[in-house]
């Protein structure tokens, strides 16, 4: 069944699963970053840029990345343009 | 010139760390080099038993470290290569009988004597792995393409990174062809991209890995095994030929009849 399930674009491959689950445990065990800390952090974040500018709080992007065996966290933040 | 020191080490249990040592071993002493191999996993020793030595052991690691006997009464001469030799693990202490300054001295005690050393480590971040990483030059970690063994191979090149041992190259063992073709196996692309460290050397899944083994005579003394092959490949590698990696052999029916059409 999983091949057909495949072949009709249903299901991703096993091999794609264990990739993606992979990664992800290892972006904890590398830098020690769980979901639940970036939800915290993206929070965190908010508030304190909050309090000097205008954020997009909507159109944030808090992601992990690898290059190489660096771990890094990428954060883009839309600016609100300023009240006239 | 002194020797190298390379540890053979995994995380995870059971990847071929123990295979890949006896065979790297026979293959590095196929090209006339002198190779030591030493089995650091005490208490659960097996190089013996996989190169077909267990016979003829008399002293063991322990025995060394200990001061019962000298260096060299420890060491077992290969049956088949007499370049090769073992320093066999102690079979009924465990990985609290050497500590990691002892098995640097060991190391240093066997490099200007050998070409070649290397280290089987038992599995795990425990001791054992500490004492087998103390004297190396370089280390190779085995993995197999499961999420269980990728896992534990990242954490034990962490422990390496942060240990500052290396250069790291990795070995990724039991490919199965037929299986990433179905999308059912991770590809070594997949497994580099995860790991981000170097391939040393790929070596396909091969039910003769444990026929040779029943035998004692390790893989790469077979001239004809495509896996002999591989394992010769990554010795060649390993002092410093440039050998481009070998394509799996096709293991799906369609692949087997057609190298079979063209081998006939």
């Amino acid at each position: 069944m999983g091949f057909l399930d495949r072949l009709l674009g249903r299901e991703p491959s096993s091999r794609e699963v264990a990739r993606e689950r992979l990664q992800l445990v290892l972006i904890y065990d590398r830098a020690g970053l769980s979901p639940a800390i970036l939800d915290t952090l993206r929070e965190e974040i908010v508030a304190v840029l909050s309090r000097h500018i205008e954020i997009d709080r909507d159109g944030i992007d808090l992601s992990v990345t690898q290059e190489g065996r660096q771990t890094k966290l990428v954060a883009n933040i839309p600016l609100r343009p300023r009240r006239p | 010139m002194p020797g190298t020191v390379i540890t053979i080490t995994s995380g995870k249990g059971g990847v071929g760390k123990t295979t890949v040592t006896a065979n790297l071993g026979t293959a590095l002493a196929l090209l006339g080099h002198r190779v030591v191999v030493v089995d650091a996993d005490i208490g659960l020793r097996n190089l013996d038993l996989v190169l077909g030595l267990e016979n003829r052991i008399v002293y063991d690691l322990v025995d060394v470290v200990e001061g019962r006997c000298r260096l060299r009464q420890a060491l077992v001469r290969d049956k088949h290569l007499s370049e090769l030799h073992l320093l066999p693990a102690a079979q009924t202490r465990d990985k609290t009988a050497v500590s990691p300054r002892q098995m640097a001295e060991v190391c240093d005690a066997l490099r200007p004597h050998f070409d070649y050393v290397l280290v089987d480590s038992p599995a795990g971040i425990e001791q054992g792995f500490q004492n087998a990483i103390a004297g190396a030059d370089r280390v190779i970690v085995v993995t197999t393409p499961e999420v269980s063994a990728v896992h534990d191979a990242d954490r034990i090149i962490g422990l390496l990174e942060a240990a500052e041992r290396g250069p790291i190259q990795l070995i990724l063992n039991r490919i199965k062809l037929d299986m990433v073709r179905r999308g059912d196996m991770l590809t070594v692309e997949d497994v580099l991209q995860i790991l981000a460290v170097d391939l040393i050397g790929i070596i396909p899944e091969d039910e003769q890995i444990i026929v040779t083994t029943n035998r004692g005579t390790p893989i790469a003394l077979n001239g004809n095994s495509p896996t002999g092959r591989a394992f010769r490949d990554i010795a060649r590698r390993l002092r410093g030929e440039e050998v481009p990696l070998e394509p799996l052999r096709d293991k799906s029916w369609l692949g087997r009849l057609f190298g079979f059409m063209r081998s006939s």
